[in-house]
C-alpha cells in the first residue's frame, strides 16, 4: 500500500467525496457518498475510514472544498471548488484549457492557465436549469434511471425541442409531450440539448481556450459529452474520475503546501 | 393638493428642526463619537470607523427631520439624483431625493417590506428597486425617517436612466403636482453645442415654472452662490476620494458610499464643504500615521456600479478578510468628476454641460476608459463588477468591460450578481463563494509574477 501524503474533501450539494494522494500526487484512495444533511457527521465518518486504512492522520495535510467546506473544522485550509477543480484536472490531464464542471447545485466554466492556475471563471448559481438538477428532476418524471439518461437520449432518432429553460416549466412541458404520445428518447435528447446550450453560452462568456474538459457528476453522462462536442466543435476530454476532481485538487493543494 | 406656507408651519419647523432637533441630534452625535466599537465591526481586519461618520449621520438626520416638518414651512421638490437642483435650491425649496431615501431604506434593511407595498399594487419586480421602494413608501407611508414631505413639484432628469421618467409620472399622477422634465440627449462620443443649447433652454424654461411654485423670483446672485458651493463641495469630494491613492489607502470605497450622501442630497449648501474639509483632515491624519482602512492591505480593487446597500459592512469585511481593500468606485467618483464643468459665471450653460455628462448618460466605452484610468491611478490589482439586477443602464456593457480587463489587460475581474437594494436578488453564500474564488485568482496571479 502506498503511503498517504495528503487528503482532500469535497463537501458538495449532492455528494460528498474524500480523496487521498501519495507523495507523487497520485490518487490512491477515495470515498464517495450521497450528501448527508448532517455534513459534519459525514466528514467525521470519512476521516475515521481514512484513519482505519492509513493509521493516524495527524501529520497528513488536509484541505476542504465544496459548498460545505467551512463545516470541515479539521481541515488546515479551505479552498473554493473553482481552484480545486482546476488543480485536479490540470494535474491529471497535464494541459491548460477550458474546464466545464456541471455539479448538482451549480455549473461553472473555468479557464485554466499554466500550472493549473485559474485565469477566469463563470458560474451559474442562479438557476437550476443550468445544473445537474435539471436532468435529475426530469429523469424522475420520465422514470428513467439517472445512469441510463445519456444512453437513452442518444438512442433517439429525432429530437423534441424543449423550449423552456426553467426546470419547473420544463417538467410541465415534458408532461404535456408525454400526454401527446411522444416517446421518451426524443424528449430526453431535447432536454440534454437545452442544458448544453446554457453551458455553451457560459463557455462563450469567458471565451473557449482548447482543449475542452469536463468534470463533475454529469460528466459521466455520454449524451452531455456528445452534444457538447456537437455544439462547440471541440473534442471533450475527461479525467478518469470526473466526480472526484474537486477533492483531488484539494488534496494536491494540501500536498504542495504540506 | 399642495400646502401653502404659513407662519405656523414656519414656526413649527423652526422649533422642531432648528431647536429641538438640533439639540437632540447633536447629543446623539456626541454619544456616537464616544463609541469606539460598533456591532459587527471586525477590528481584526478593518481600522475603526471614521470619526466623522457621526457628524455625517447628524447632518443627514437633520435633513430628513427637516423633511418631516417641511410642508407648511417650505416648498418641497422631489428630484432624481442627477437633476439640476441649483435653481430650486436658490429658490429655497426643500429638496428630497427618493433614490437616497430608498438607499437608506436598503441600508436599514427595510426595502423588502416597503417595496412589497408597490409590488402588491402591481409594480413588477423587474422595475428598479429604488423606484419600487419609493413608490411603496408613497403608497404605504412606511419610512424609517418618520415621514416624507409631500412634494409641490417633481423634477426628473433623464441623464441617469429612463426608469425615472415613468417613475416620476407615477408620482405626478399620485400627488397631482407638476412634473418638470429635463431631457438630456445621450452622449455617444461627445456633447454637441446643440445638445448643450437644448438642455440650457429647458433650464431657462424651468425657471418661471419653479418661480411660480416658489412664489418668488429667482435671484441670479443667489444662484451663482449655490453653483459655487456645489462646485467647491464636488472638488473636495474628489479630493477625499483621491486620497485612496495612498498605500495603504486611508479609506475604502465603502467609506465613500457611506459619506457620499451629502454631496448628493445637500450639494449647494455650505455645510457640505465644511463636512468634507473635516473629513479630509481626518483622512490626512490617517495618512500621516500610516493607518490603512484595511489593516493588512495586500490587494487593491475597483468597484463598479452601485453598492449593495444592505450588505455594505459585510462586503467591506469580506474583502478586508482577504487583505483586499476596495479603494475606488466608479459610482462615488461620478459625484466628483464633473466638478470642473461647474462655473458660477455661466450658471445655466455650465449646468447644461454638467448635467449632460453623468457616467450613465455616456456610452459604455467612456465608462471603460474611466475604469482603465482608475486602475492606473489607484494602482489596482483587480476589478469587481457588481451586476445590478435593478440598474440596467449601469450594468449594460459589464460583460465586455470584464472581458477587456481579463483578456486584454491581464487584470482579474469578477462579475458579482446582486441588486443594490433588493435582498431577494442576492445570496450570501453565492456571493462569498465567488469572492473567495476571485481572491484565490488574485493570490495566485501574484505568486506567478
Ligand atoms: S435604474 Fe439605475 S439609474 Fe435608474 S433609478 Fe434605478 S438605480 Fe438609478
Amino acid at each position: 500500500m502506498k503511503a498517504l501524503a495528503a487528503l482532500g474533501i469535497d463537501v458538495g450539494s449532492s455528494t460528498c467525496k474524500i480523496v487521498g494522494v501519495d507523495e507523487s500526487g497520485e490518487l490512491i484512495w477515495h470515498l464517495l457518498e450521497q450528501a448527508d444533511p448532517r455534513a459534519e457527521d459525514q466528514v467525521q465518518r470519512f476521516l475515521k475510514a481514512a484513519e482505519q486504512k492509513f493509521g493516524p492522520l495527524k501529520a497528513v495535510p488536509f484541505v476542504a472544498t465544496g459548498y460545505g467546506r467551512k463545516l470541515v473544522k479539521d481541515a488546515a485550509k479551505n479552498i473554493t471548488e473553482i481552484s480545486c477543480h482546476a488543480k485536479g484536472v490540470y494535474h491529471e490531464l497535464q494541459k491548460p484549457g477550458t474546464l466545464v464542471d456541471i455539479g448538482g447545485q451549480d455549473s461553472k466554466v473555468i479557464v485554466i492557465g499554466a500550472g493549473g492556475r485559474v485565469v477566469d471563471f463563470a458560474m451559474n448559481d442562479k438557476c437550476a436549469a443550468g445544473t445537474g438538477r435539471f436532468l435529475e428532476n426530469t429523469a424522475g418524471r420520465l422514470h428513467v434511471p439517472l445512469e441510463a439518461l445519456g444512453k437513452t437520449a442518444l438512442s433517439a432518432d429525432r429530437e423534441e425541442t424543449i423550449s423552456s429553460t426553467c426546470t419547473v416549466f420544463a417538467e410541465s412541458e415534458i408532461i404535456s409531450l408525454v400526454a401527446h404520445g411522444v416517446a421518451v428518447e426524443p424528449i430526453l435528447k431535447g432536454l440534454h440539448r437545452s442544458l448544453v446550450s446554457r453551458i455553451v453560452a457560459m463557455i462563450r462568456s469567458v471565451g473557449l481556450v482548447s482543449p475542452l474538459m469536463l468534470s463533475g457528476g454529469v460528466a459521466r453522462n455520454e449524451a452531455m459529452r456528445k452534444l457538447l462536442e456537437e455544439e462547440t466543435g471541440e473534442k471533450v476530454h475527461l479525467p478518469q474520475y470526473p466526480q472526484l476532481m474537486g477533492a483531488y485538487g484539494a488534496a494536491l493543494i494540501g500536498l504542495k503546501n504540506g | 393638493m399642495t400646502e401653502s406656507i404659513t407662519i405656523r408651519g414656519k414656526l413649527r419647523y423652526q422649533l422642531a428642526v432648528n431647536v429641538a432637533g438640533r439639540l437632540t441630534l447633536a447629543f446623539r452625535r456626541r454619544r456616537n463619537e464616544r463609541k469606539t466599537a460598533r456591532p459587527g465591526w471586525s477590528r481584526d481586519v478593518l481600522a475603526p470607523p471614521l470619526k466623522l461618520s457621526a457628524r455625517m449621520k447628524e447632518l443627514m438626520s437633520r435633513h430628513y427631520l427637516g423633511g418631516r416638518y417641511a410642508n407648511g414651512a417650505k416648498k418641497v421638490a422631489w428630484v432624481t439624483s442627477g437633476a439640476p437642483i441649483e435653481i430650486l435650491k436658490a429658490l429655497g425649496f426643500y429638496i428630497l431625493y427618493p433614490e437616497n431615501h430608498a438607499a437608506l431604506c436598503g441600508a436599514r434593511r427595510k426595502t423588502v417590506e416597503i417595496a412589497s407595498e408597490a409590488e402588491n399594487a402591481g409594480y413588477s419586480r423587474d422595475i428598479c428597486s429604488y423606484a419600487r421602494t419609493d413608490i411603496g413608501a408613497v403608497l404605504s407611508g412606511k419610512t424609517p425617517v418618520g415621514r416624507l414631505p409631500r412634494p409641490d413639484v417633481l423634477l426628473a432628469c433623464t441623464n441617469i436612466c429612463q426608469t425615472v421618467l415613468y417613475w416620476y409620472r407615477v408620482l405626478a399622477d399620485y400627488f397631482k403636482v407638476p412634473l418638470i422634465l429635463i431631457d438630456t440627449p445621450f452622449i455617444y462620443e461627445e456633447a454637441h453645442a446643440h445638445d448643450v443649447a437644448y438642455v440650457k433652454r429647458q433650464l431657462e424654461d424651468m425657471i418661471p415654472a419653479a418661480e411660480k411654485i416658489a412664489g418668488k423670483k429667482l435671484s441670479f446672485k443667489r444662484l451663482k452662490e449655490v453653483v459655487r458651493f456645489s462646485r467647491e463641495a464636488s472638488f473636495l469630494w474628489l479630493e477625499v476620494l483621491d486620497r485612496a491613492k495612498h498605500r495603504p489607502s486611508p479609506i475604502t470605497a465603502f467609506d465613500g458610499f457611506i459619506h457620499m450622501a451629502p454631496i448628493v442630497d445637500l450639494r449647494g449648501e455650505p455645510v457640505v464643504i465644511d463636512l468634507y474639509r473635516q473629513l479630509l483632515k481626518e483622512i490626512d491624519v490617517r495618512i500621516s500615521k500610516g493607518i490603512g482602512a484595511v489593516k493588512h492591505e495586500k490587494k487593491r480593487l475597483l468597484w463598479d456600479n452601485l453598492p449593495i446597500w444592505f450588505k455594505l459592512r459585510k462586503m467591506a469585511q469580506t474583502f478586508a478578510g482577504y487583505g483586499a481593500n476596495v479603494v475606488a468606485a466608479t459610482y462615488t467618483y461620478a459625484w466628483g468628476e464633473l466638478a470642473p464643468m461647474m462655473d458660477e459665471t455661466r450658471p445655466l450653460e455650465s449646468a447644461a454641460q454638467t448635467y449632460l455628462h453623468p457616467l450613465l448618460n455616456q456610452g459604455t466605452g467612456h465608462k471603460l476608459e474611466s475604469m482603465q484610468k482608475m486602475v492606473r491611478e489607484f494602482s489596482l490589482d483587480g476589478v469587481v463588477l457588481h451586476s445590478d439586477r435593478s440598474c440596467k443602464p449601469y450594468s449594460l456593457g459589464q460583460i465586455d468591460q470584464r472581458d477587456y480587463f481579463v483578456n486584454h489587460a491581464g487584470i482579474p475581474a469578477l462579475l458579482l450578481e446582486a441588486d443594490h437594494n433588493d435582498p431577494r436578488s442576492y445570496s450570501d453564500q453565492q456571493a462569498e463563494n465567488r469572492i473567495a474564488a476571485f481572491m484565490e485568482i488574485l493570490e495566485d496571479s501574484s505568486n506567478a509574477d
